[in-house]
């Protein structure tokens, strides 16, 4: 069970209209490395991993869901007063035809998204692998998504998920650490 | 800048667009941690709110390392 808070875990602030970003963005949200798939794959995993590190996913993926929450109000924020012919114009023409301007799971070549992104291979350590994966994977999209950017706001909040993506993938790290249980044992030289 | 990296990538003469230079990745701090450490020095909580980690020691600030050439 969840409790929903209704704000977002930090704030999303948006100072130019700039739709194209948009179309860059909704790699996050509907990617194969995006928030979507990492809320989807962590939830799900943790019913076959060891009950140490249950809590860990449990709580990371209800995270990636706050964040999938601040990329939608960015995604939302650049698209909402945008008129068709500004659509078309930052690229967006496809997404205005099939879904004027509400939100998709899809990427950003606009491939919808499919469980195929993720796996869940009952292996612990596979699928911990996998996740550290995805958390580095996550980080290079927000360096990139950066480097593209020229709104100071928006890549405030962009900073802010990249720099989770650091944390979360540490804490895979450590889970890792955990399962090999060679932590207590003295070191030998 | 300890955890930005560089490399340059061979330009040939024959290449159509201005060589880049130094192309850039990073290794943040995460990666030489492996087990966080007990009683690291903290941000307040003011601050690691902002930045999104409670510790300086995984605070890893990203700039676009790249001119704009437009």
């Amino acid at each position: 069970m969840w409790i929903y808070e209704k704000k977002l875990q930090y704030p999303v602030k948006v100072s130019t209209c700039n739709p194209r970003l948009a179309k860059f963005l909704v790699e996050q949200y509907g990617g194969a490395d995006g928030e979507l798939a990492a809320a989807l794959r962590y939830l799900n995993q943790r019913y076959t991993i060891p009950d140490k590190v249950i809590g860990l996913l449990t709580d990371i993926g209800t995270e990636e869901f706050a964040h999938l929450e601040m990329i939608a109000t960015m995604i939302y924020k650049l698209t909402k007063d945008a008129t068709p012919q500004q659509m078309r114009d930052a690229g967006l023409d496809a997404h205005y035809a099939n879904h004027d301007s509400a939100l998709f799971y899809h990427n950003a070549d606009g491939v919808p998204f499919t469980a195929a992104y993720i796996q869940a291979k009952g292996d612990p350590i596979a699928d911990l692998y996998e996740d550290i994966a995805a958390e580095e994977k996550a980080r290079a999209t927000y360096q990139w998504l950066i480097d593209m950017s020229d709104d100071p706001d928006l890549n405030d909040g962009l900073r802010f998920l990249r720099e989770r993506e650091i944390i979360h993938s540490l804490r895979f790290r450590e889970a890792v650490e955990i399962l090999k249980q060679e932590r207590d044992q003295k070191v030998f030289f | 800048m300890k955890y930005v990296k560089s490399y340059v990538p061979y330009h040939s003469p024959f290449d159509p667009c201005p060589p880049i230079g130094k192309k850039y990745y990073r290794t943040p701090p995460h990666l030489y941690m492996t087990f966080q450490p007990y009683n690291l020095p903290q941000f307040s909580p003011q601050e690691a709110l902002k930045k999104g980690t409670l510790w300086p020691a995984l605070y890893d600030y990203y700039e676009n390392p790249y001119d704009r050439r437009s």
